[in-house]
């Protein structure tokens, strides 16, 4: 079966291959003349973070009543306090960097948002956030690459969607191509050079339309890469990442969009936000997780500087903990959370969403930060608001796009 | 360039000879004349060894041709007839691939269980910064639990590799594909070496009615599926289930790590007024229909689903955490009257609900054409023309769901020995890996670095989310990234530099290893930019790399 893709790829490198210049570097050309590409970081929290002491509402008397011993305390009570954000909502005190963003106006944050679905497995609703269809999980594609699909212009940028991971999310599966690699440096043949070019004419000649047309387009990433010296850039404007896995993804990532390569949908993701025994409050280990998460997102901003005005960063968790701390000193597994997006065009300095209040009553099932933004209103704001796709609805199946719906995060 | 490659280098004329034959045997061979013996052309046989196998070893051409390719089928169709005892002998020194799910519970998942949670309890005052990863001590509990999948694994890259009995191999990775489950939810992992054993093999040449009945009654299937949880939503029951959901409100599973999710709760109705105790679990009754038997097209609506969950209430695990087995719970169950798919299940029937859905479903005519469509698939091609589906269905319905026979009318048809069908499908990474390690007769001594390696093929073992498993058409396995680590596969095997496999590659004058390999490891089919590539090699080391990471390697 010859795709549509493996057709339009084929036709591309046809015109390249007469002899005019190399292919990767007309792609190079190609993608540095789109000076106002949107990009869009999505960053996935694995695991549940606990979004009531990420963004806590501390205006709530519920809150404390229900964590004695894992509240962060409000605003202005000390060296460890909460850091106050609108007067009702404060960030956890470890993320200071995120806190300047949000006074910038280049912070938003959605609280109580999440999933229609009632599961509390991660395994459920990593995939149904990930497949955007909550609650149905034959969906064989992701939501980026679904969007993926409806937009061509960049189709011959090799570097168009990249996930910083070993595998390929989730989100980012389907038709349309896209990469994963975990070190970009490392992403090539081992070895000598001669070896890497006989692979090469292997494929350069092959008369195989789906092997061949890949092949050619692996090395072309491979020269791109090279070419570009992607991996040789240094971040800027003093941006420190930290040494983490996720700050050198993050650092990455930021090689890849200073480098235009045309880069339009990055993913990475992070773990360790599972928090059932000893979370923690203004320090321990939720404090040290969101540590590296806010200087992480932190650095990414510092570095890309004015070209955040054609950057999105989106950050998603499957479902949010428990209002109740547990026994343990942690949190079960809730429902609602809190989703944050960064940009020069994000409307920022403000908590988005109708928020339902922490009162028993008011919870989800009596124990859970109710649901009252659905997390595929704020993907589907970003989708048509910065990545100006016309129609939303093939990319969100089985769900009602209504600009009304936004919560209102672009302009 | 030397004759032999030149002549496998004429693929048309190959393919003309081949049709001749092929319609030959197809249509002058009366049905069970033994003296028919079926195309004896090499890449027929490769074809043959790669389709219903993982590609040939060194001299397997020559064997199939001695034996006569249809011989070759019908023994594979039998594999209880296969001496298998180097296999045996390479499987014996595994400690946990025999055991039942209620030992690995006790002697691997309890303790580990236990070491996370003390080592969870210490842990904010010993280490701070680093939250996520419990402290593994080499011949620790957590240590010695991993061993337990990392068998399954290896069992799993052993027999692909060593078997005789490869089409069994072939059949039993196809069906438990089929019946996904995923080793990352919660304690399923101590399931799944019981699962593929006991639930999958025995029955993938056998009845389907069989082989889905066991997957209905299996724990794996059920804890991951949810259906242990379902329970009838007008009952006021209190079940074992969730008392012990109650004693211990999520800390149950996994010990907190992504990945390996807790125990949700039952699912409840998302209006909180609502204080009805429903405790129905749709999730098994459609995926029952959408992806084991009817298929997502085959003609069941939502009122279905929710019918067949009710049938399944009360079908449940004995105890998860002990590796207990099924379990019917008459309190959990819904003895009501249902209606699925236009028959009447009536009221009372307990436990037999669920065995009159599975009738219903494994005879039906959507079960033959999505189960016939789906094998001719893994077998033929990527898009299998509706002529042969509708015949393998209609010998599906005619046979009950005899699978040895669905199997045989696939592979002796002339469909699957047409010029057509000839390196038409692209390798899994998992055929990939098996087949390259095939040909050069590599030595498997420890699964860890072909472990590694899947993953970075994009194909861990036994870690499909979804419960569509894996997908078995081109575009699923093709894409950049995953090309390149093909590539860097190859070369990394002929170097012996993938932990724990050894590669003694003969040292043949170039020429001979040449075509050597073009007619073993690329059915004789090379491009002539792969056989330029090939003659400027420096070693039969680089050669062989170059083989195994061609374009032609990565088709079967």
């Amino acid at each position: 079966m010859v795709s549509r893709r493996v057709f339009i790829r084929n036709g591309g490198l046809a015109l390249v291959s007469l002899g005019f210049a190399p292919s990767f570097l007309t792609r190079t050309v190609q993608a540095a003349g789109t000076a106002r590409q949107k990009v869009l970081v999505a960053i996935f929290q694995r695991g549940a973070v606990d979004g009531l002491n990420m963004v806590v509402p501390y205006g709530e008397r519920a809150y404390y009543a229900s964590r004695p011993t894992i509240a962060i305390p409000r605003p202005g009570s000390g060296d460890l306090s909460a850091l106050d954000l609108d007067g009702y909502f404060a960030f956890h005190p470890r993320l200071a960097p995120l806190q300047k963003l949000f006074a910038r106006h280049e912070l938003a944050i959605v609280h109580a948002c999440g999933s229609p679905d009632s599961t509390r497995s991660h395994f459920d609703a990593q995939d149904y956030m990930e497949s955007a269809t909550p609650g149905m999980k034959g969906t064989t594609d992701g939501w980026l690459n679904r969007y993926l699909q409806t937009k061509h212009e960049q189709e011959h940028s090799n570097f168009r969607a990249v996930s910083l991971t070993q595998q390929l999310p989730r989100s980012l599966q389907g038709h349309a191509p896209a990469l994963a690699m975990n070190q970009i440096g490392q992403f090539g043949i081992r070895g000598d050079n001669a070896l890497s070019s006989s692979f090469e004419s292997e494929y350069a000649a092959a008369a195989d339309a789906v092997l061949g047309g890949t092949g050619r387009e692996a090395f072309d990433a491979i020269k791109t890469l090279k070419a570009a010296g992607a991996q040789q850039s240094q971040p800027a404007n003093g941006a420190e990442y930290p040494r983490s896995p996720f700050g050198q993804a993050l650092l990455q990532i930021g090689q890849l969009i200073k480098s235009n390569l045309g880069l339009e949908i990055a993913f990475t993701e992070l773990g360790g936000w599972d928090n059932h025994v000893n979370e923690g409050a203004s320090t321990g280990q939720l404090a040290t997780r969101l540590d590296d998460f806010g200087r992480g997102l932190a650095a990414l901003v510092t570095d890309l500087g004015d070209r955040m005005a054609d950057v999105v960063i989106l950050t998603m968790s499957e479902f949010g903990r428990a209002v109740a701390e547990n026994g343990n000193r942690g949190t079960d597994h809730g429902h609602g959370n809190a989703m944050m997006a960064i940009g020069g065009a994000v409307r920022g300095g403000k908590v988005y969403g109708r928020w339902p209040g922490l009162a028993v009553e008011q919870r989800y099932d009596h124990r859970d930060l109710a649901v009252t933004t659905d997390f595929r209103d704020v993907f589907a704001e970003v989708v048509v608001r910065h990545l100006g796709v016309s129609d939303p609805a093939p990319i969100f199946p089985g769900h009602e796009i209504r600009a009304a719906n936004f919560p209102g995060l672009l302009a | 360039m030397s004759r032999s490659v030149r002549r496998f280098l004429s693929p048309l004329a190959a393919g003309v000879a081949l049709m001749a034959l092929a319609s030959a045997y197809t249509f002058v061979r009366p049905a069970g004349v033994a003296a028919a013996t079926g195309p004896m052309d090499d890449e027929s046989i490769a074809h043959v060894l790669d389709r219903i196998g993982y590609g040939a070893r060194p001299g397997d051409i020559e064997r199939v041709r001695q034996a006569g390719v249809l011989n070759y089928i019908d023994q594979q169709l039998h594999p209880g007839k296969i001496n298998d005892s180097a296999l045996a002998a390479r499987l014996s020194q595994l400690n946990t691939i025999n055991l039942s799910t209620a030992d690995i519970a006790r002697e691997y998942f309890l303790p580990a269980e236990e070491e996370r949670r003390r080592q969870k309890q210490g842990q904010a005052q010993t280490d701070p910064n680093d939250p996520a990863a419990p402290k593994v001590q080499p011949g620790g509990p957590i240590m010695k639990e991993r061993q337990v999948i990392a068998e399954l694994d290896e069992q799993k890259i052993l027999r692909a590799t060593y078997s005789e009995r490869q089409l069994e191999q072939v059949l039993t990775d196809f069906w438990f594909n089929h019946f996904n489950v995923f080793a990352g939810k919660g304690p399923e992992r101590i399931m799944l070496t019981e699962y593929e054993r006991d639930t999958i093999r025995p029955h993938v040449l056998g009845s389907f009615r069989d082989l889905l009945g066991a997957t209905a009654h299996s724990p794996a299937m059920l804890f991951y599926l949810d259906n242990w949880m379902s329970t009838d939503p007008n009952g006021p029951h209190m079940t074992m289930a969730d008392e012990m959901r109650q004693r211990n409100r999520g800390r149950l599973f996994g010990v907190g790590r992504p990945g390996f999710p807790v125990m949700p709760p039952p699912q409840k109705q998302q209006n909180a007024q609502n204080k009805r105790p429903t405790g129905l679990n749709e999730n098994y009754g459609r995926e029952l229909m959408e992806l084991h038997t009817l298929g997502v097209d085959g003609g069941y609506t939502q009122k279905d689903v929710v019918e067949v969950a009710r049938c399944f209430t009360g079908w449940t695990i004995a105890q998860p955490r002990q590796g207990g087995g099924f379990r019917f719970d008459p309190r959990m169950h819904d003895d009501g009257e249902k209606h699925v798919l236009g028959h009447t299940i009536k009221a009372g029937g307990g436990e037999k609900d669920g065995e009159q859905v599975l009738d219903i479903l494994a005879n039906h005519p959507s079960t033959a054409k999505f189960i016939s469509t789906k094998l001719a698939r893994r077998f033929v091609g990527d898009n299998p023309s509706p002529e042969l589906v509708d015949r393998v269905a209609k010998r599906f319905l005619e046979t009950h769901g005899d699978l040895r026979e669905v199997v045989r009318t696939i592979v002796e048809s002339p469909e699957f020995f047409s010029p057509g069908a000839y390196r038409a499908k692209v390798k899994s990474p998992f055929e990939f890996m098996v087949s390259a390690l095939r040909s050069t007769g590599a030595d498997i001594q420890g699964p860890v670095g072909l472990i590694r390696s899947l993953q970075q093929l994009g194909m861990p073992l036994y870690q499909v989310q979804p419960p569509t498993g894996y997908g078995d058409v081109a575009e699923t396995w093709v894409n950049t990234g995953a090309l390149v680590n093909r590539m860097n596969f190859a070369l990394a095997l002929v170097q012996n530099k993938v932990q724990g496999v050894r590669v003694d590659l003969p040292a043949d004058e170039m020429n001979a290893a040449r075509d050597r390999l073009v007619q073993s490891a690329l059915q004789g089919n090379a491009s002539d930019a792969t056989v330029a590539t090939l003659q400027k090699a420096k070693d039969v080391t680089q050669l062989t790399a170059l083989v195994l990471g061609a374009p032609e390697f990565q088709r079967k």
